[in-house]
Order: structure tokens, then C-alpha cells, then sequence
């Protein structure tokens, strides 16, 4: 009972927000409605018995990936009126791929058929007496450890490639030295100079 | 809650939960305004002054005093400010930092939600509360308040890196996520707290407490910049943004700002107090299955407390005596210290477990 209520207003919201995320007039707005959605989400992974991704999804995509989207949306100077006035000309060609995504959707759903092992397995998202924390790394790190590996890797190499694309040596830069700064003692930053009257420290 | 759902069935186990959670949110919000009116003491006895001594005996009731203070003034929205957003971003600040208290064991057995991945949700939830600052200071459409709030949510995604790293520390300890499991772990005395990792000494003879006796420090001061508090208080860094995110805002919403923050502060000593100090458990254990059940849940809450005030007139006490780090330095230690030493310490925690321990 209070879960198929808990269903229904976290798919709502879900269905809702996502749609807000793309009529949202303002950028920022999008990005709150983005994090409504993740939410929902998450919220019906927790229904589904899945509360250990429901939570990565919340640290992942809302504590990280989101913050970073509003960061970039909120320096963005963007002029919005500007923005939506060709909106109306690119409708006929979304309509057309929307009907597209659609109809393929639909055609999938009606041929699709399940192994009736599949089935069964479908709302036990752990093996009895496991919790999903401990089936999830059974399957992520014993099962399919250099999918994994290979997985990493690829992050990895996208990492390395955009440092190299921002990475510039500027030959002339005065670089911060902490430990010098802290080692400094009176011996090696004071100079002691004893000038005589009239005579100023000429070098 | 299930259990109230067996007891009182679907509509009275929901109401028996609000009551509950009702019953915390007032004692949480109770405590908060002594430990606030504490935070003040200690800041005015370290610069030798006397702090709030007016309102009530020793200004006991100076919060209270503040509080309809707050409430009586008007709401000033800035012209060009976007007025939902404006009043919704203290609201998601307050509201992050209630719901977080959900999962936070007090004694045995009192917790409103023990839930399996509970430190997870901890720390989710304690990841969110950066957007109530970014949105606050980006509607304020004013220019202290947004740097304010780019700072802030520089500096919260950095430091959350490495207490996720420590947190797994942690919980490889316990070898469970649920808090319950957590706090039961570091059962029977002080050397088993986490902070000692006695257990791994007098059983395997991996003297663990070195890394966890540093990594306990290096949480406890992830969790200051975590909560924007001295020395890491760059978000509204009054000699550079006036007040940063919170600038423009002022009456009810600042005070909703305060109290969310104030509540994030207690939360993150209760979390050190968990994860390090053994949360509920008594240094010295004693036999408690004979004592009435309110006695013993009281003894053991009143450890609890007692290690939370501690953190708590620790973190005044960072705050009256340290100076605030300059920008780069927080990003530098964030980074380059904390995060490879806390890998570091995930790796050995990890070996132990592995070759260490037994069973």
C-alpha cells in the first residue's frame, strides 16, 4: 500500500521533472529539475531493494556531476530570449526523430521475449541471505574483474588526454615553493647591513 | 518503521514514525540552541570577554532571544534576484541537514531509520548540502554571494573526495554499512574506537592505530572544511566577500542558513564521534543487561553526547584560535596531502584485512 503509493509518486515526479528539465526556460532551473529526476530515481531504486545504488547515484550524480553542470551553467552568460528564437524551427525535425525513437521503442517492446529465469530474477535484485552491497561486488570485482580493469583504464586515458590538451609549460612562471617558505629562518631571509652615515647601501 | 507497521498497522506505524521524528527534530533543534549560545562562550572566553550574558541567567536564553529576533524582521528579496530559488535554497540547506539525522545512532537501538547502507546515505546526503549554498548565492544575482558560492563549492567537492576515502576506512573495519554495525564494532573499551584500532594490535599485532590514529585528524579537519567553518570559512570570508552566499539574505531565510549550518556542524561531530570514538560506547565497558532498559539507553546516549559537545567545543575552538587559510593553501592540502594519504591509508587497511586479520 505505502509502497505502490511511494511507486507512483516517484515515477510521477520522475516523468514530470524530466520533462521540466526540457521546457525549463532558464538553464539553472534545468539543472534543478536534472536533480529531481536523479532523485526519483534513486528513490525507486530504494523501492526496487537496490538502496545501495539508489545511494551511489545520489553520491555520483547529484553530490559530483550535477554540482559541476550548475557550475558551468551558472557562468555561462547566456541570452535566453536569443536562445528560443529558433526553437520553433527545429520542431518539425525533433517531432520526426521522437516518433522515430518511439516507434523503434514500441517495435522492440512487442518482440522482446525473456528467458523465464530472467523473469523470475527480475524484483530479486540480490541472492537471498547477501546483502546488494556484497552481490554488486561479487559481480564487479570477481566475476567480471578485467571488464573492470579494462573499464578503468579507458577513464584512465581520458583523464591523461585532457591534461595533455590543457597542460602548457610556461617557461617564466615564479612557482610557489611551500617547504622553502617554511624552512626560511632568520639566518637565510635576513641580511644584516651595517651603513655607515651618508653613504646609503650602494651596490 | 517496520517495526511500528507490524505493531500499529500501515496508517498508525506511519504516524507513530512522525511522532518519533518529530520527538528528535525538537530535541535536535533544543540542543542546537545551547551548543550555539556554547559556540559563542567559548569564541568570547578565548578573546577574554564575557559573550551573551544578558538574556536569561548567564544569557541561557540568548538563542531564543535571537531566534524571534529572526523571525520578526521583514524578508528582503533583492530586485533581479529569482525569488523562488532565493527562498528555496535555505530551505534545501535546513531540510538536507535534518533528513541526515535520520540514520545517526544515538544509543542502542535509537535510530529513527537503520538502514543497511546507512553511512552511505550519510555521506550523500552531507554531499548535497552544497547546493543549498551554490543556489543561494547564484539567485542573490549579486556578485559577493556568487563567489561566494563558486568558492564554496570548490572547496565541498574537494574535501568530500577524501572523507569518502577515510569513511572506507572505516567501514572496512566494521565490514558492514550500516552505523549499528559500525558503533557495535568498536564495542568494549576505548582501545577498540577506531581511533586506536586496538583489536588489530592485541589479536593480529598490526599496529593499525597508526594509520587510523591520523586519519581520525585528517577527518576532523576534512569536516571543518566540509562545514565552511574557521579556518576554512573562504565562502563568506567577511575581509574579502563581506558574507559571501549569504550576503542578501537576511530575517527568516538567514536564519534557516544558520541553523542548517549550525546542524551540518553537530552532525559532523557526531559523525567523528561514530566513525573514531566509538560513538555510543563508554570508555571503560560495563555489564548493563541487569539495568532497566531507559537507564542503560540513557548511559549509553549520555557517551554519545558528551563525545559530541567534545568535537563540538573543539570545532569552537579551531575556530577562535587558527587563522584562515588562504585559497590556494586549502585547495593544496585538499588535494596533494590529504587525498593521497588517505589512499594510502585505504591501501593498508585493505592489507590488513586481506593478511591481518583473523576469521
Amino acid at each position: 500500500m505505502l509502497a505502490n503509493l511511494a511507486f507512483w509518486a516517484f515515477s510521477g515526479v520522475a516523468i514530470l521533472s524530466a520533462l521540466m528539465v526540457v521546457i525549463a526556460r532558464n538553464p539553472v532551473r534545468s539543472v534543478m529539475f536534472l536533480i529531481l529526476t536523479f532523485f526519483s530515481a534513486a528513490g525507486l531504486f530504494v523501492l526496487l531493494g537496490a538502496e545501495f545504488l539508489a545511494m551511489l547515484l545520489i553520491v555520483v550524480y547529484v553530490g559530483a556531476v550535477a554540482v559541476l553542470f550548475l557550475f558551468v551553467v551558472m557562468m555561462l552568460d547566456v541570452d535566453f530570449t536569443e536562445l528560443k528564437q529558433g526553437f520553433l524551427s527545429y520542431v518539425p525535425l525533433g517531432a520526426l526523430i521522437a516518433i522515430i525513437i518511439a516507434a523503434q521503442l514500441v517495435m522492440i517492446g512487442m518482440t522482446w521475449q525473456a528467458s523465464e529465469q530472467a523473469m523470475a530474477l527480475r524484483a530479486a535484485v540480490a541472492p537471498d541471505g547477501m546483502s546488494n552491497v556484497e552481490a554488486l561486488g561479487l559481480v564487479l570485482y570477481d566475476d567480471y574483474v578485467y571488464f573492470f580493469q579494462a573499464a578503468g583504464l579507458v577513464l584512465l586515458v581520458a583523464m591523461i588526454g585532457a591534461i595533455v590538451l590543457t597542460l602548457r609549460h610556461k617557461p617564466h612562471v615564479k612557482r610557489q615553493s611551500v617547504s622553502a617558505q617554511v624552512g626560511r629562518d632568520p639566518k637565510t631571509a635576513v641580511d644584516l647591513v651595517d651603513v655607515k652615515p651618508g653613504q646609503g647601501i650602494g651596490e | 518503521m517496520s517495526d511500528f507497521v507490524a505493531q500499529f498497522g500501515v496508517w498508525g506505524g506511519f504516524g507513530m514514525a512522525v511522532l518519533q521524528i518529530l520527538g528528535f527534530v525538537i530535541v535536535l533543534l533544543l540542543s542546537l540552541a545551547f551548543l550555539l549560545l556554547m559556540d559563542r562562550k567559548v569564541w568570547a572566553a578565548v578573546q577574554m570577554r564575557k559573550g551573551p550574558n544578558v538574556v536569561g541567567a548567564f544569557g541561557l536564553l540568548q538563542s531564543f532571544a535571537d531566534f524571534f529576533k529572526f523571525v520578526f524582521k521583514e524578508i528582503v528579496v533583492p530586485a533581479g534576484a529569482d525569488r523562488t530559488l532565493y527562498l528555496l535554497a535555505p530551505l534545501i540547506t535546513l531540510i538536507l541537514a535534518f533528513v541526515t539525522w535520520a540514520v545517526v545512532p544515538v544509543a542502542p537501538g535509537w535510530v529513527i531509520a537503520d538502514i543497511n547502507v546507512g553511512i552511505l546515505y550519510l555521506f550523500a546526503m552531507s554531499s548535497l548540502g552544497v547546493y543549498g549554498i551554490i543556489i543561494g548565492g547564484w539567485a542573490s544575482n549579486s556578485k559577493y554571494p556568487f563567489l561566494g558560492a563558486l568558492r564554496s563549492a570548490a572547496q565541498m567537492v574537494s574535501y568530500e573526495v577524501s572523507i569518502g576515502f577515510i569513511i572506507v576506512t572505516v567501514l572496512l573495519f566494521a565490514g558492514s554499512m550500516s552505523l549499528t554495525h559500525i558503533v557495535e564494532a568498536q564495542a568494549g573499551g576505548f582501545w577498540n574506537w577506531n581511533l586506536l584500532a586496538g583489536r588489530a594490535l592485541i589479536e593480529d599485532g598490526w599496529p593499525m592505530f597508526l594509520v587510523m590514529t591520523p586519519m581520525a585528524v585528517i577527518f576532523f579537519i576534512s569536516a571543518l572544511a566540509e562545514t565552511n567553518r574557521p579556518p576554512f570559512d573562504l565562502p563568506e570570508a567577511e575581509s574579502e566577500l563581506v558574507a559571501g552566499y549569504q550576503v542578501e539574505y537576511s530575517s527568516t531565510p538567514y536564519l534557516l542558513f544558520m541553523i542548517g549550518e549550525y546542524l551540518n556542524i553537530v552532525l559532523m561531530c557526531a559523525m567523528t564521534t561514530i566513525l573514531f570514538f566509538g560513538g555510543w560506547n563508554p570508555p571503560i565497558e560495563l555489564d548493563t543487561s541487569d539495568w532497566p532498559y531507559l537507564v542503560s539507553s540513557l548511559w549509553y546516549f549520555f557517551w554519545f553526547a558528551i563525545k559530541v559537545v567534545f568535537f563540538f567545543f573543539m570545532f569552537a575552538m579551531v575556530k577562535a584560535l587558527v587563522p584562515r587559510y588562504r585559497y590556494d593553501q586549502l585547495m593544496r592540502l585538499g588535494w596533494k596531502i590529504f587525498l593521497p594519504a588517505s589512499l594510502v591509508a585505504v591501501a593498508a587497511v585493505g592489507a590488513y584485512i586481506v593478511y591481518g586479520a583473523q576469521g
